[in-house]
Parts: C-alpha cells; sequence; structure tokens
C-alpha cells in the first residue's frame, strides 16, 4: 500500500502526521511512504531527511491525494480535501465525528473508509495508538510552561539574601492525561499543586505525581464510560464551585482541563473566582476548544483582566511543540497502521471483529459504521470497597464473640474427646491406656512446637521429622532376633531401608541448615 | 542392659527429638536442634541394640552399615533443588517398613500362639515372648493395631512413590484419576475394613497381606489424583503419615518411644499441612481428595497484551531502582538459577540499592523451597521475607523482579471472583512502580489460569530460560 500525508492546510497547525522514524516503521511492514513537500517544515523535519528515510517526495496536494491508498493527516479534512478523496481510500486523521456530522457524511458519500484517531477505545491494547492522550501530555506540559512565562514569581520556594520567596500554588482542575501531565511538570518546577477531579478514583494517580488531591465531600462518583467524566448533578456542582471560590485567593496558577465527552466544556472557573485572585496570576484554560471552563477565555488568546490576571486560552498547545507532538502522533499512527498490517506485507486487513479497529472506523465502504458498540472494558478498575471502620464498642463486641466462640469450641471438643477416651477406657486393658496417654500427650506435644517453626525452616523441618520417623527401625531391630527367617529376612530389609531414611534424612537437613547464614 | 535404663534413655531420647522439632524456631537454634535429634536417634537405637532379646548381630551390623553408607551417598549427592523428591521418597521407605513390620508382628503372633499349643513358651524369644504374654482382649486390640499399621503404612508407602515420581518429573503431574474416582477409593476403604475385620475373626496372614496390596493402590489412586501444584501438601502430609504408621507400629510392639515420636511426627505433619492449606486459602479435604490442577473453572479472559522487554532494558530499569524486591517460583528451581540470582543480588546490593526477597509460602514444590534454595546460593537470610512481612511494601518498590513464578504473583487471586485460585492470598508485585516478570514462554502456571499480571502497564516481560535471562543481566549491570 502506499501511504500518503500532506502538508497540514489548517491556520497556524505546524505538526505533521509522518515523520522521518515512522516511515522507517511503515516500510518495515512493507508499506511505500509518501509525502507533500514541505509538509514537515514547521515540525522541523526537512524534505531530505524523509527521503533519507526512504520515503518519496510529491510536488503538491492533489498529486498526494491521487497516488495514495492511505492518506494521514492530523486535523480533519477540510472541504476542498474532502473533494479530493475517492473511493477505495482510507483516510486516517483526527475527524471528531460527534461534533462533525455534515464532515462525516461528505466522507462518506466519497465511498472511502474513514479512521478516526480521537474515537481509538481507551482500553490498555489500544494505548500505543491513543493520540488523544498524546496530545493531552503535550498540552499539559505546555500548559505550566506557557504559564510560567506568563506568571511573574518562581514556582518554588526559595530563601535567600534577598528575602524569602513563597513557592507558586497551582491549581488543576481535572485530572484526566493532560492535567495529570500538568501536575507533573508543576511539580517537578517546584510549586504546590493541588488537583481536584469528579472521579474520585484518579485520587491515587493525582497523589501519586506529587500532588494533593482537593477531597469534596459528597455522594457521587463523576465516572462516565471509558474512564472519562460525566456530567454531575446541580447540587454536586454547587459544592465543587464553593470549593473552588475558597481556593481562588490563595492560588497563584491555575490549570483547567475539564471536559466531557460530546459536550461543550462544563464552566467551573467563574467570573467572581478569576476577580478574587491576586494579581499577576494565571489561568490556562485547555478547555478552550469547546468553550472553555472558565468565564471570561477567549479562544485562541491571551487576556488580561482588569483585576491583572492573564487568562491563556490558546488552543493549540500541542502544534506549539510541533517536533514532539508530530513524532508521537506519527508513532501512534504507525502502530494503527501496524495493527491493520497483521502480516506485515503491506496489505491492510481491516478486520471489524478486532474491538479497537472497529472503534475507530467511522465509515467503512460506504456505510457509516459510528457511534460504534460501546466498549466492553471499564478504563480503570473500580477501587475495592473499604470495610467500614468499627467503632471501639464494636470492636470489643467483636472480640468478645469471637472470645465466646473459640470458648464454646475448645469445650465441645474437649468434651468429644474426654467421652471418647473414657469409652475406649472402659473396654480397653490397663496396658492399652498407658500406651494410649503417651500417644495422647505425644500428639499435643507436636502440636504445639511446630506453630513456633520458622516459616523459613519448613523444608527442614520436614526433612528431620523424616528422619526421626525413621524410629521405626526400633520395631524391626526388635524382630531381627526372630527365630523364623522369614520374620528375620521382612526386619532385616526394614532395619536397611530405616537406616537409610534416619542417615539420609538428618544429613540433609544439616546440609540445607549449614546454608543459612546471615549478612 | 535393664529394661529400666532401656526406658530412662527412650525418655531422653523422647525429649531430644521433642527440641529437635521445637529448636526449629529460627536459623541459628535450629543448627543445634540437629544434633538433638541425631544425638536421640543414636541413644534409641543404641539403647534398643544392647537391651534384651536382640540377636542376629551378624546380619545386624552389615545391614546397618550399608543402609548408613547409602544414606550418607544419597544426602551428599542430593541437588537442593532435589529436595523435595528426596524427602517424599524417604517417606516411602518408613511405610514400607511399617508395612514389613506389621506382617512380622502377626507371624510373630502365630508363631507363639504355636508355642503355647506345644507348651514351649519358654523357648520363645524376643518380642514372640512379650506376645506370648498377652490376654485375649490385649491381643484383638494388637490385631487393630496391625491392621492399621499395614493400611497406613502402605498408603505411605505408595503414596511417596508416587509423589516422588511427580516431583522428579518421571510421572505426569497432571492429576489424573482412574475411572470412579472417589468412589473407586471408598470402595478400596470399605474393603479393608471388611478384610481387616475377617483377620479379627481369624482369617490369617492372607488378609492382611491383601490389605496391604489394596491400600497400596488407594495411595496410588489418591497421589495421582492431586495436580503438581499441591505437592507440597502432599509431601508434607505424608510425612504426617509415615509419622501415625509408626505410632500405630508401637501400639502393636507396646514400645513408647516409637508412639511417642511417631505422633509428634504425625502432628506436626498434619499441623504442617494445615498450615500449608490455609496459606493457599484451600480446604485440607480439597486438597487432599484433589482435582485442583485439572480443569479450570475460569482461565480469565484478559485484555491486552505482554510488552516484552530485553536485557538491556531490564538492566536500565534496575539500573534506576533503589528498591528492589525479587520474588522467585518454582522457574527459578527448575532452571538453578538460584547462584545467579544470588550474584544478582550481591551486585545490586553492591551499588547501593536495597534488595529483599518476597516468599510465598507455597512456592516451589515444598513448603520453605524458596528458602533453601536461597540459602545455599548463600543469600543471606535477612533479607528473605515471608509474604505478609513485604506485601505492604511493593507500592514504595521502584522495580520487582518475578523469576519463574506465576500463580503466587496473579492478581486474578484478588479481582476476580471466578476464578479457581480466588481468595489465594498473593504477593501483590503489581502495585510496585515497575514489574519485570523472567518467564520462559507466553504459557500458564502449575493451576493452568491466566495471569494478568502479565497484561498490566507496569509490566515487562523478559522472555527466556531464568538462569540464562539473570545472567545476560549480569553481564550488562558490570
Amino acid at each position: 500500500m502506499i501511504i500518503g500525508t500532506p502538508r497540514e492546510t489548517a491556520d497556524g497547525e505546524r505538526r505533521v502526521a509522518m515523520t522521518p522514524s515512522s516511515v522507517r516503521q511503515l516500510s518495515k511492514l512493507g508499506h511505500a511512504c509518501k509525502i507533500e513537500s514541505g509538509a514537515g517544515e514547521f515540525a522541523r523535519f526537512p524534505d531530505g531527511e524523509y527521503v533519507d528515510a526512504g520515503a518519496e517526495i510529491v510536488g503538491n496536494a492533489n498529486l498526494l491525494w491521487e497516488s495514495s491508498d492511505v492518506v494521514c493527516k492530523i486535523r480533519p479534512p477540510v472541504e476542498s480535501e474532502v473533494d479530493l478523496i475517492r473511493g477505495g481510500q482510507t483516510l486516517i486523521s483526527l475527524v471528531y465525528p460527534a461534533q462533525n456530522e455534515s464532515l462525516l457524511k461528505n466522507l462518506n458519500s466519497r465511498g472511502a473508509t474513514v479512521l478516526a484517531m480521537d474515537m481509538v477505545p481507551r482500553i490498555s491494547r489500544a494505548q500505543k495508538m491513543d493520540v488523544l492522550s498524546s496530545m493531552a501530555n503535550i498540552a499539559g506540559y505546555r500548559a505550566i510552561i506557557e504559564a510560567g512565562n506568563n506568571f511573574p514569581r518562581f514556582f518554588t520556594g526559595q530563601i535567600t539574601a534577598a528575602g524569602k520567596v513563597p513557592p507558586a500554588k497551582v491549581l488543576v482542575i481535572g485530572a484526566g492525561v493532560a492535567g495529570l501531565a500538568a501536575i507533573g511538570a508543576a511539580v517537578s518546577l517546584g510549586a504546590i499543586v493541588r488537583a481536584f477531579d469528579v472521579r474520585p478514583e484518579v485520587a491515587e494517580q493525582i497523589e501519586s505525581m506529587g500532588a494533593e488531591f482537593l477531597f469534596l465531600e459528597f455522594e457521587e462518583s463523576g465516572s462516565g464510560e471509558g474512564g472519562y467524566a460525566k456530567p454531575s448533578s446541580p447540587e454536586f456542582r454547587e459544592k465543587q464551585l464553593a470549593l473552588f471560590r475558597s481556593q481562588a485567593p490563595d492560588i497563584d496558577i491555575v490549570v483547567t482541563t475539564a471536559l466531557i465527552p460530546g459536550m461543550d466544556a462544563p464552566k467551573l472557573w467563574l467570573e467572581d473566582m478569576v476577580l478574587a485572585m491576586k494579581p499577576g496570576s494565571v489561568v490556562v484554560d485547555l478547555a478552550a476548544e469547546r468553550g472553555g471552563n472558565c468565564d471570561l477565555t477567549v479562544p485562541d488568546q491571551k487576556i488580561e483582566t482588569s483585576n491583572g490576571v492573564t487568562i491563556i486560552g490558546f488552543t493549540d498547545f500541542p502544534s506549539r511543540m510541533a517536533t514532539q507532538a508530530s513524532n508521537l502522533f506519527a508513532t501512534n499512527v504507525g502502530h494503527m497502521i501496524a495493527d491493520l498490517t497483521p502480516d506485515k506485507d503491506g496489505v491492510l486487513v481491516h478486520d471489524m471483529d478486532d474491538d479497537v479497529i472497529r472503534g475507530a472506523t467511522v465509515a467503512k465502504c460506504g456505510e457509516i459504521t459510528f457511534p460504534p458498540p460501546p466498549p466492553k472494558i471499564q478504563a480503570i478498575a473500580k477501587p475495592p470497597q473499604k470495610a467500614p471502620e468499627l467503632t471501639p464498642e464494636e470492636k470489643r463486641e467483636a472480640e468478645i464473640a469471637a472470645y465466646k466462640k473459640t470458648t464454646r469450641e475448645q469445650v465441645a471438643m474437649l468434651v468429644v474427646g474426654a467421652v471418647l477416651l473414657l469409652a475406649a477406657g472402659m473396654f480397653a486393658p490397663e496396658s492399652f491406656m498407658q500406651h494410649f496417654t503417651v500417644f495422647v500427650l505425644a500428639c499435643f506435644v507436636g502440636f504445639k512446637v511446630i506453630w513456633g517453626v520458622a516459616h523459613a525452616l519448613h523444608t527442614p523441618l520436614m526433612s528431620v521429622t523424616n528422619a526421626i520417623s525413621g524410629i521405626i527401625i526400633l520395631g524391626a531391630l526388635l524382630q531381627i532376633g526372630s527365630a523364623s527367617t522369614l520374620i528375620a529376612v521382612l526386619a532385616g530389609i526394614s532395619v536397611l531401608i530405616a537406616t537409610i531414611n534416619v542417615v539420609g534424612g538428618f544429613l540433609v537437613t544439616r546440609r540445607m541448615l549449614a546454608m543459612f547464614q546471615k549478612s | 542392659m535393664g529394661i529400666g535404663i532401656i526406658t530412662a534413655a527412650y525418655i531422653v531420647a523422647a525429649v531430644l527429638f521433642i527440641l529437635s522439632l521445637g529448636g526449629l524456631s529460627n536459623q541459628e537454634k535450629a543448627k543445634r536442634a540437629v544434633w538433638y535429634g541425631i544425638f536421640g536417634m543414636a541413644l534409641a537405637i543404641g539403647a534398643t541394640v544392647l537391651g534384651p532379646g536382640i540377636g542376629n548381630f551378624q546380619y545386624l551390623v552389615p545391614l546397618v552399615l550399608v543402609g548408613a553408607a547409602i544414606g550418607v551417598v544419597v544426602a551428599q549427592r542430593v541437588e537442593m533443588t532435589g529436595m523435595p523428591q528426596l524427602v517424599a521418597a524417604l517417606h516411602s521407605f518408613v511405610g514400607l517398613a511399617a508395612v514389613f513390620i506389621g506382617l512380622n508382628a502377626d507371624m510373630s503372633l502365630s508363631l507363639a500362639e504355636a508355642a503355647i499349643e506345644a507348651g514351649t513358651v519358654d523357648e520363645l524369644k524376643n518380642f514372640a515372648a512379650i506376645v506370648a504374654k498377652k490376654t485375649p482382649v490385649e491381643i484383638s486390640i494388637m490385631l487393630v493395631e496391625i491392621f492399621l499399621g499395614i493400611f497406613i503404612g502402605a498408603i505411605t508407602f505408595t503414596g511417596s512413590v508416587v509423589a516422588f515420581g511427580k516431583l522428579a518429573g518421571k510421572v505426569d503431574g497432571k492429576p489424573r484419576k482412574l475411572p470412579g474416582g472417589h468412589a473407586l477409593n471408598a470402595i478400596a476403604t470399605l474393603a479393608c475394613i471388611v478384610l481387616g475385620y475377617l483377620y479379627l475373626d481369624g482369617a490369617g496372614i492372607w488378609t492382611m497381606v491383601a490389605v496391604a496390596l489394596i491400600a497400596g493402590f488407594i495411595g496410588w489412586h489418591l497421589i495421582m489424583g492431586i495436580g503438581g501444584a499441591d505437592m507440597p501438601v502432599v509431601v508434607s502430609m505424608l510425612n504426617s503419615y509415615s509419622g501415625w504408621a509408626a505410632a500405630a507400629i508401637g501400639f502393636t510392639l507396646g514400645n513408647d518411644l516409637l508412639i511417642v515420636t511417631g505422633a509428634l511426627v504425625g502432628s506436626s505433619g498434619a499441623i504442617l499441612s494445615y498450615i500449608m492449606c490455609r496459606a493457599m486459602n484451600r480446604h485440607f479435604v480439597s486438597v487432599i481428595l484433589g482435582g485442583f490442577g485439572g480443569t479450570a473453572i475460569s482461565t480469565g479472559e484478559i485484555e491486552g497484551e505482554q510488552v516484552a522487554i530485553d536485557a538491556e532494558g531490564a538492566a536500565t530499569l534496575l539500573e534506576d531502582a533503589d528498591e528492589i524486591i525479587i520474588v522467585p517460583g518454582y522457574g527459578m528451581a527448575v532452571a538453578q538459577a538460584q547462584s545467579a540470582v544470588s550474584e544478582l543480588t550481591n551486585r545490586l546490593r553492591s551499588k547501593g540499592k536495597n534488595v529483599r526477597f518476597g516468599i510465598h509460602p507455597v512456592a516451589g514444590r515444598l513448603p520453605g523451597h524458596m528458602n533453601v534454595l536461597l540459602a545455599e546460593a548463600k543469600v543471606p537470610y535477612d533479607i528473605v521475607l515471608e509474604m505478609d512481612e513485604i506485601n505492604e511494601d511493593f507500592p514504595s518498590t521502584d522495580v520487582a523482579i518475578v523469576i519463574g513464578s506465576n500463580d503466587i504473583v496473579n492478581p486474578a487471586a484478588q479481582e476476580d471472583p471466578n476464578s479457581p485460585i480466588a481468595g489465594m492470598p498473593v504477593l501483590e508485585v503489581w502495585n510496585a512502580k515497575s514489574v519485570i516478570v523472567s518467564k520462559r514462554g507466553q504459557g500458564t502456571g502449575y493451576s493452568g489460569i491466566e495471569n494478568p499480571l502479565f497484561y498490566k502497564e507496569n509490566t515487562r516481560m523478559y522472555f527466556g530460560d531464568a538462569k540464562a535471562s539473570v545472567n545476560q543481566l549480569l553481564a550488562i549491570l558490570n
């Protein structure tokens, strides 16, 4: 198959869906690669590097679309690009089919097969092609960098000869991939980081990144399908806003990343919170493209409010780190194509039974296949239910109950044992009962002694008991003097094998124990 | 030597045996404890041999010497990885000896009866002389004891032979049963009881020979039906049986030391089996009746894929780590990788990393199996910790290395209620920041179920023979 990548047409888009290293990755799968001249220019991949990697440079977009079997790009195709698509061609790009219904229809009417990289289901197996995560990771990092660029103070606290510098306080709202990346970047710069998310199960992830999870006392989980958040109830929202309001005067930098699949971004950082912030504070709104989490966000712009708070509403964070973003995106696409080429022979196999491929495919051979069936696997496992804390009284009661129970059991066992012994004593002769006493006491001693044996010494224990059980040799010794030849022979064999047991058992135990040594 | 002195020697021997078992509470005391056992045994045998009624010294002494020589050779030749087999094989000897001695007791009884009829009781020697003085009630009790001794002894014998075969890999480790399964065992046991009843009725020694054969079949069939994963419990249980057999023989012969020692071994083996079953969260009865290792209820469909890593990748992970926990399993024993693992430990420790070992109670094929192997490879025992001691440290661990273990690190035990190992305590390696799994191939563990650990995001599969893999690591870490 010929895989082609055109230059991105959108304004300010610097990324490219194919890099020299992804060209090598695709060639190994048996594909040939074509790229439009200058497509990698802004991502710092000159044409020469593509040629070195084995790709063919094509002069213009029309030629590229015409000659490629598979077209990979980043942004959803614009109208002029849709007109270039032909039937039987495969398009791999971001599509956002839920928001772009007409685009999907147009693509479908041209008979193309469309794989939306944004529709890859969020299951572990598909992580290697999850461009949303790759891009969100960059966006989260870049958000902190942009914030630092506009923040007039240090991130870390310092005590210097010129005075004490307090650390910056960063609040991250929404701990998805972007939020976690932002937390990581801010923590490593030395800021105090707090984070909030409506899904309580991510608290652990937030803490693992070194931030403090702002806990909201409320009986509601905001977890929706596939690991994403779902809309919250009005009561929950009020509590949440009250929490943010109380944080606003204290916080220097806010990074909001809250998104709910298929909806406008929820408004979480309201105007009064912005006004409550100190002058010089920064708000970075990563949800600006979908309307923004902050009331005052202007998409694609950086503004300063009347009280001196900078609000950054850029929507092109990944594109601002075009080299990195292109590398990750192209690798993700490469993995997708690798899954589509199971035999590594350059032949695409579009397996609609594969959960990942099915999920990403939004149109196939003139048929719209969106939305896909819901993913079968939860992205994040539910935390196990914690056992309720017991009050001291309850604990005490449980202890008493357990004590009574064991007492009852022990008494019952003793009674049964005594009755059995009495019954035996009524019939058995005295000589037997004497031996029996010894037997029972020995059982009891064995029972008590073994509980104290260290776990690590169980094998030596077994081997030493094995050696000791060779005591059966006494029985054989007592019989070997018999006048009957048969008895003497059998007893002799018994002596022989019991001796092997005794000597072998003890020596092996010694060998084992001799090896245990302290450091 | 008088009876009084012999009895005194027996008491001392019994005390020494108890001290010997109790001394195993820690490694330092244990070295002394073995000497107690050896001395006790020497005392018991010496006192018996020098006591009255022992004859045929011309055979006895060579037999003991030859047996001792074989014992020395076996004990010195055996590889530490072959320890489970050896213990199982030695158990079979005790079982066989019990059968022989039981049969002998019956024959001595016939001798005594014949002598009483002929009026030559005074000419009887040793055991037959004691028997001749017994009352009819004592005689029938003795017959029951003979029956028990032979029955348990025969089960121990064949059971241990099968366990030996399975552990040594000479018999297929999979559970196998004849058609009829447990019903067959029940019928055989019933037949033994009927034969025992006939024997008490005076049917003669053929009934006991038959009991020995049938009980031998039960032992064989019972252990064949138990999967390889449960072998540690089986070996411990057979250990217990060999004790009970000795105790039963002790009753028959009226020898208190045999009774005491048999009861000690019997009860300690039973408790050990119980402790191990508890560690696996299984019921003793269901282990003994077997069938676990065969058909799995849920093989655990797992989403995701295994991510492989090469030696260099694994070495980099280790270089960057400060806290490392190694979890060895049967695979390490099979590959004889303990020395390489020990060397790896030394190398990492000399780089200032904190390396510890997490040992699951049922890792390997024998309780404490891993400890013995690590000790052989000179891993200091104070960095070798039990599951309960180390489980909560995994979240603060950088790298957990899983070497040849599978079921004991299977998160399905906690996550999948339908899993056949659900509820079994496991080492929670997946809580470590990253996990390196050294494994031969993509197969399943002894229980035959999938292991979701291998598919976790923080798990890297380092495929290859454990020893070769660790040696490769060593070459890079130099």
